[in-house]
């Protein structure tokens, strides 16, 4: 079949999926191939347009100048957090809804971690008008909690996963055991750049509008390339999106930031690992349809992922990722939980942000840097000590805005005494 | 041709029950197989549990947390199978990174050739459609191994035929969409799917959702050569009790049913 008969990134990727989803998968790439990139009936120019019209694109490319400031260097931001819906996650939910709307589906299922993912399926499905039914771990559902009500508003059904640690590994496999049931009518929108092709691919290109504006834009404000990309990745959709029209070009470096979690050892008799940190320190392996970088033990089974952003929170990555860190061509790195959560701090203390938890992890990163690799707080990276050198000009993607992870927030830098947290004692009990 | 899992089927209709190894734990399980054997089954499916069980419904699921939390790995499971002392072949069912895994280095040849040690007679890894699996199929024809395809409602014409081509041992007819998972009835689906492999060589049996007699008197009626049932056997091991005793008599009823179907099919051959 055509371009992407290839299935695979290097040796990653692949279709590992029960036979029943066979036919949907191979009906799907066919829509891939003819809507996605051939542009039948028109469908890449509709995408395009309710991205504009519905989705609030192009987003700014940003200069922080208080970062930029304390980094000693020109830092911009590439303003996810202002697609409609508060996250990049539309970019890609809209075009999967779209396009299972011109494939004569008739009914969505997604999974999702944060609840970025459900809320943007929940939100195109509506605008749409479209059956849209979410799976979401119990964990999840306690700690994002608006976007739970957020996914009701726009009539999903929110389906909560009781199974292991309520995470979103549980909910794709939930998700997927749905498709199986319903696959003849039903699309499967899965969240990220990972699972069986066609999905890492068409999720890319779905996710590569933010680095198509992002070259566009640091081009007219900067006169050049930028020296570095800096992007969170948990499956990595924001990564994959705002590296992808940056990955020919040798002289830009770029950076998928993991969470570090509490640190990256692994306790291997608990099936746990304190982190999702699967692209530095994961083993080659097959989950959720593909060949992929995954947390798992020595028998080949998956640990249970940790992060205090729970859209990073998975034990896998996207197969691309994992390709192009092999290749030498991505620099995985990762910070822990405190760092993040300063960062969330700094940033809407500075530059009047708030981001999302997820993305906290990239905006750490900077200051990993600056404190080369020896700031309090940050996990041990299990590839490079000393943090990458981000040049003079570097891009951070900010994959989505943090109003959803405010009650993890108050919690979590309590409990940590977070130093940048503001102190809110005074205004307890309601008085 | 001529493995021991297709010699299983060549004395009238099969029995294929499936438990999990180590479901609750690896003694119980030598009962159970045991158990299984005294009441008919032909060729037994024990599950090697998988922490992503994708194609599992809840009752099995269920199971493979409780062998998962027992202990169970792949190691101690193929010991147990070195040391099983039954006269019915066993198929290893489990995913495939369990398989990828096993060596000292990534590759599933470490596997097969372990498994082939400890008596397996054949494969199936649900999560690996015929697409993926040259390197696995490779590695049993090495090691004398069935590799068992599983063909889906679903399943386009053209596919089936990829996957006919490919599989022996037998194919493992999914009767229905979804998962497994215990079903009150033997759903049109089935039907026509044995309709379609009814020129195959290879021995057809069906499973997803088969629990009592009347299903396999209609399935192996409908021209199966066999019938699969898993989630009726891992409900009577989760209720724990008499379960060797209650294992036997299900393998006995269902048994008895294919062996009416086998009948059914002599005097009434098409249906309507
Ligand atoms: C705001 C935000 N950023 C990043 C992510 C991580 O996903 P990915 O790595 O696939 O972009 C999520 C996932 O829910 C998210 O909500």
């Amino acid at each position: 079949m055509s371009r992407t008969g290839d299935s695979k990134f290097g040796d990653y990727g692949g279709q590992y999926v029960p036979e029943v989803l066979m036919p949907a998968i191979e009906e799907l790439t066919d829509a891939y191939v003819r809507y996605v990139l051939d542009n039948e009936d028109g469908f890449m120019d509709e995408f395009r347009e309710r991205l504009r019209d519905f989705g609030g694109r192009p987003t700014p490319l940003q200069r922080a100048d208080a970062l930029s400031d304390r980094y000693d260097r020109e830092v911009y931001l590439k303003r996810e957090d202002l697609v409609h819906g508060g996250a990049h996650k539309l970019n890609n939910a809209l075009g999967q809804v779209l396009l299972a709307k011109y494939m004569g589906k008739e009914r969505i299922v997604a999974e999702t971690g944060a609840g970025q993912h459900g809320t943007a399926t929940a939100m195109a499905c509506a605008h749409l008008g479209i059956d849209c039914e979410i799976y979401m771990g119990r964990t999840d559902i306690n700690r994002q909690r608006p976007n739970v009500f957020r996914m009701r508003i726009h009539d999903a059904e929110v389906n909560p996963v009781d199974v292991g640690s309520g995470t979103l590994k549980e909910a794709i496999n939930e998700t997927m055991r749905d498709w199986a049931t319903n696959v003849e009518d039903t699309h499967y929108v899965i969240g990220s750049v990972v699972g069986p092709h066609p999905f890492p691919k068409m999720v890319r290109d779905f996710q590569a509008v933010i680095s198509e504006e992002a070259r566009e834009q640091i081009r007219e404000k900067a006169g050049r390339l930028p020296d570095s990309v800096v992007a969170c990745a948990g499956g990595g959709s924001n990564t994959m999106g705002a590296f992808h029209e940056f990955v020919g070009d040798e002289d830009v470096s770029l950076v998928a930031v993991e969470a570090g979690g509490s640190g990256l050892t692994i306790d291997e008799d608990a099936g746990l690992a304190p982190h999702s940190a699967s692209l530095s320190s994961g083993e080659e392996g097959v989950l959720h349809g593909a060949r992929t970088k995954l947390l798992q033990n020595r028998d080949g089974q998956i640990l249970e992922s940790h992060s205090v952003s729970a859209g990073l929170d998975y034990s896998g990555v996207g197969p691309e990722l994992a390709y192009l860190a092999d290749e030498g061509r991505v620099t995985p790195a990762n910070v822990g939980d405190d760092a993040a959560l300063e960062a969330f701090h700094r940033l809407s203390k500075l530059e009047g942000i708030i981001p999302a938890l997820e993305s906290s992890h990239a905006l750490a990163y900077l200051e990993k840097v600056a404190d080369d690799g020896a700031s309090t707080g940050d996990a041990p990276s299990a590839t490079s000590e000393v943090a990458e050198d981000l040049g003079d000009l570097v891009i951070v993607n900010v994959s989505g805005r943090g109003d959803k992870d405010l009650d993890t927030v108050i919690e979590e830098s309590e409990k940590r005494d977070i130093d940048a947290a503001p102190a809110m004692e005074v205004f307890e009990n309601g008085q | 041709m001529g493995s021991d899992i297709e010699a299983a089927f060549e004395d009238g209709p099969a029995l294929v029950p499936y438990v999990v190894a180590g479901d609750p734990d690896l003694d119980a399980t030598k009962e159970y197989v045991e158990a299984l054997a005294r009441g008919g089954a032909d060729v037994i499916e024990l599950g090697l549990p998988f922490s992503e069980p994708i194609a599992d419904g809840p009752t099995i699921q269920n199971a493979i947390r409780r062998a998962l939390d027992a202990g169970t790995t792949p190691r101690n499971y193929l010991e147990f199978v070195a040391e099983l002392d039954v006269d019915v072949p066993i198929v290893c069912m489990t995913y495939y990174n369990l398989i990828y895994q096993f060596g000292e280095e990534e590759g599933v040849e470490p596997f097969v050739e372990a498994g082939a040690e400890a008596g397996l007679s054949g494969l199936i890894v649900p999560d690996l459609p015929v697409e993926e699996s040259d390197p696995l199929r490779e590695a049993c024809d090495e090691h004398g191994l069935d590799l068992v395809f599983i063909v889906a409602p679903t399943t386009t014409d053209e596919r089936l035929d990829r996957i006919t081509s490919q599989a022996s041992g037998f194919v493992y007819v999914q009767a229905r969409l979804g998962t497994t998972g215990a079903q009150a009835d033997v759903s049109e689906a089935t039907h026509e799917s044995l309709a379609r492999l009814a020129d195959s060589t290879v021995p057809k049996a069906v499973g997803f959702g088969v629990s009592e007699r009347e299903h396999a008197r209609e399935i192996v009626g409908a021209g199966a050569d066999g019938v699969v049932a898993g989630s009726v056997f891992v409900d009577i091991i989760a209720e724990g009790e008499s379960v060797a005793d209650r294992l036997e008599a299900k393998a006995r009823e269902l048994k008895a049913g294919a062996l009416e179907g086998t009948d059914q099919k002599v005097p009434e051959p098409e249906r309507t």
